[in-house]
């Protein structure tokens, strides 16, 4: 009974613990946010908001621009690429997924999976 | 190329819209003159409907400059056969919006040219059988797959009686932004639905036709040019028997 | 009837598990082939922008029509009140939600996107007959779990017959949905004919009990448990009936068809031209899958041979298979009249030049996945009934005799 006791809370200090690491996982390293991100002051949304909320603004928003056709808004897809893209050495873009990039420095930390990037573009492209 | 037949339609609507201002001005119209680059920001609705008229006497013979600029806008003719595929097989698979079909008449031998996508029906039957509703009509006429909720089921490749749709085969490498694709998922074509909602008021098959047999515009309204050609000639829905009042309408066949 | 007695399969140890051992193998290959066309995509496949639904498709749909027809013999003994298919009723029951869960399998595998199930089960679209379908299989399995329960236990004996019916109505709902689904497709010749549904329910009939019957019969062998010949007599009957309706059923989808000069193309097609849609057609459906099984079935003195019978049962079931292949993969083939009165000399999509028929050559990997179903299918029917009590413990002419 002891043993269990002292396993669980254990536990418990490891789940809540892992939750602050979470907060702080992007921390101010040198990390580029992005070619475009770098450069400016405030992102869509505070980026605690966006941590935890951006899925769901780009969920809501899909819809929104698929069956609707609302395509002047700050939410799609195709901005945050835009933003957060990097350029390598040779000036030819990096896929935003693509290891040590934005996307993947949390989310491979977090273990969640984006299938976003199953269909959608992964650099920035220009505008026809 | 497209700016001048742009700006040739722009003037050609002012005068239009200025002679039905002296009874009734169809707002629609007075939007089409005052059209500008911007992203929409409302959404659509079904005072407007999305059709097209092709004139099969002016599709020239061989030509497919309509299905290449379709291939290029949307990105179709990035996609590379996968290691392993057979040319033959890979044909086969891969997505095609537009084709370019040739008819000849039973009877008197006649041939025709012409080409053909997805009809934008009314009633579409891809609609009907589509279990998830990723198939839809939107408001303005437009049939198109909403990627996010389609499963791969093919049961509208299977229902489409003009055989539209197509299904991605493969993983793909370059994912245009104007039209997103993965592997597991139908498309078809769209009338270019990223240009109407930017702003734009053409497709890009319409562009590309140097022969102008390809019409597109608002059926809603009585002085689109589409409307106009369509009061004109004598035209045909494709499989009209099946009574889905199509979007696309066919003159010379 | 003298009160019956149910046990678990009771052969020896080692024969079980190798049994197991040797269905598993086919499994896991199955399960190999499907990642790797999950990975790759469905170009390593046969299937393309003409033929979109393919083998695992026919796998699939013939395993859940053969499902809810394995209902049948629990729905003869509850709903219709026929005392000796009584003791039969657990294993149709278990070998409904076996087959269905087996063909349900092979159908979400295929899917271009299987991972977005929970989308195909929470976004509905109402007038599509695979959205009912998807509550209908689903629920199915609900409800014929719940009947098996009401066998099972005995304080809720009562109400099997209740449950009974409305097990039997859901299922003849079902398969109205899974014929419908070509039931309902106005664009291709080969499909769009009110007949197809009640076509479905004639099949389910027969593959569904003929299905039963092998699996009866190996189980019993094995186990050394005696099917008496009266038990044996009125299955087999049914068998026979059931496949000379399915017969009677494809005689007027054709003679229809054959009367209206539009269907012409298309009958010649399946009837003389077609190749191996021919070929399955005659060879399979009709000749392997009918009229040899009929022969067996109503002959005065083979109808009474248990390997005959048994012969019968598994052509009828590859018969089965052919006509799946026919409807399915014929129906696709043929291409769609879209300008009637004129020939397509060109074409940019396969859209049946000058009456070509569209090609399909059918993989390994996709041949691997439909059995990969049917060999779960029966996997899950064998650990079932070692497990709990499904099988009874003897069908003797004794013992099911009514009037005792």
């Amino acid at each position: 009974m002891k043993k269990i006791g002292t396993s669980l809370i254990l536990f418990a200090v490891a789940v809540l613990l892992s939750f602050g690491v979470t907060a702080h996982a992007k921390k101010d390293d040198g990390h580029s946010l992005g070619y475009k991100a770098d450069k400016s002051d405030a992102c869509v949304a505070p980026t605690s908001f966006m941590r935890r909320n951006h899925f769901e603004l780009i969920k809501h928003q899909r819809d929104i621009t698929v069956r609707e056709g609302i395509r002047h808004t700050d939410n799609d897809l195709a901005g945050c690429v835009d933003c957060h893209a990097n350029k390598d050495d040779a000036g030819k873009f990096i896929p935003v997924n693509a290891e040590g990039q934005f996307c993947a420095d949390c989310h491979q930390y977090t273990g969640t999976t984006m299938s976003c990037f199953s269909c959608h573009s992964t650099v920035p492209q220009a505008e026809k | 190329m497209s700016e001048m037949i742009d700006q040739k339609r722009r003037e050609f609507l002012s005068v239009a819209s200025k002679a039905a201002a002296a009874t009734v001005v169809a707002p629609g119209v007075f939007l089409h003159s005052m059209a500008d680059a911007a992203p929409r920001k409302e959404a659509v609705t079904d005072a407007v409907r999305y059709g097209m008229l092709i004139d099969t006497s002016k599709c020239a013979d061989g030509c497919t400059d309509c299905v290449n600029a379709c291939d290029s806008e949307n990105g179709l003719d990035m996609l590379v056969k996968p290691e392993g595929a057979s040319d033959e097989a890979w044909d086969k698979q891969r997505p095609r919006w537009m084709r370019s079909v040739k008819i000849q008449d039973n009877l008197t031998g006649k041939v025709s040219n012409l080409p053909m996508m997805c009809q934008h029906c009314e009633h579409p039957p891809c609609v009907d059988v589509c279990p998830t509703t990723a198939s839809f009509r939107r408001a303005d006429g437009i049939v198109m797959v909403d990627r996010h909720a389609c499963i791969g089921c093919r049961y509208c490749m299977m229902a489409c009686p003009y055989k539209a749709r197509s299904f991605i085969h493969e993983n793909v490498q370059f994912k245009p932004t104007a039209a997103p694709r993965g592997k597991g998922c139908v498309e078809s074509c769209n009338f270019c639905v990223h240009r109407l909602d930017n702003g734009g008021t053409t497709t890009a098959c319409q562009d590309a036709c140097k022969h102008e047999a390809i019409v597109f515009g608002d059926l809603k309204d009585p002085n689109s040019a589409v409307s106009q050609a369509l009061a004109k000639a004598q035209t045909t829905q494709l499989r009209a028997d099946l009574k889905l009042n199509t979007g696309v309408r066919y003159s010379g066949i | 009837m003298k009160k019956m007695t149910f046990t678990e399969w009771g052969i020896s140890s080692t024969r079980y598990w190798g049994i197991l051992a040797v269905i598993g193998a086919i499994i896991g290959v199955a399960g190999l082939a499907t990642l790797y066309m999950e990975h790759e995509g469905h170009w390593v496949t046969g299937m393309n922008n003409q033929v979109v639904w393919g083998l695992p498709h026919v796998f699939a749909i013939f395993l859940i029509v053969a499902a809810s027809g394995a209902l049948n013999v629990a729905s003869i003994g509850s709903v219709f009140a026929k005392k000796p298919y009584k003791p039969l009723a657990r294993l149709s029951g278990l070998m409904a939600i076996t087959l269905l869960v087996g063909g349900l399998l092979v159908l979400v595998l295929d899917l271009g996107q299987p991972a977005r199930l929970i989308v195909a089960m929470t976004q509905y679209n109402f007038k599509s007959i695979f959205a009912w379908n998807v509550l209908l299989y689903v629920g199915f399995l609900g409800v014929v779990a719940v009947y098996l329960f009401t066998m099972m236990e005995r304080k809720a004996n009562q109400h099997s017959s209740k449950v009974g019916l409305v097990a039997f109505v859901w299922r003849l709902i079902l398969t109205t949905g899974t014929g419908s689904i070509f039931g309902f497709i106005v664009a291709r010749q080969g499909y769009d004919a009110a007949l197809m549904a009640p076509m479905f329910i004639i099949m389910s009939f027969a593959y569904g009990l003929a299905f039963y019957m092998l699996m009866l019969m190996f189980t019993f062998n094995a186990d050394g448990r005696e099917l008496g010949d009266k038990m044996f007599a009125r299955l087999r009957s049914l068998l026979g009936i059931f496949t000379a309706a399915i017969f009677y059923f494809v005689l007027v989808y054709h003679l229809t068809n054959l009367y209206g000069t539009e269907n012409h193309s298309y009958e010649a097609f399946i009837l003389m031209n077609g190749g191996i849609y021919t070929q399955l057609f005659w060879g399979g459906w009709i000749l392997a899958g009918l009229l040899i099984p009929m022969l067996i079935l109503f002959h005065p003195s083979l109808k009474n041979s248990r390997s005959a019978v048994t012969a019968a049962a598994l052509l009828i079931i590859l018969g089965g298979f052919a006509a799946m292949y026919v409807i399915v993969i014929g129906g696709q083939a043929f291409p769609m009249a879209m300008f009637p009165s004129h020939t397509i000399i060109e074409s940019g999509f396969y859209d049946g030049v000058n009456g070509a028929v569209a090609t399909y050559v059918p993989t390994l990997a996709e041949f691997m996945l439909g059995l990969g179903g049917l060999a779960v299918a029966v996997i899950a029917t064998l650990i079932a009934v070692r497990v709990l009590p499904f099988l009874p413990a003897t069908l003797s002419d004794e013992a099911t005799d009514p009037h005792h």
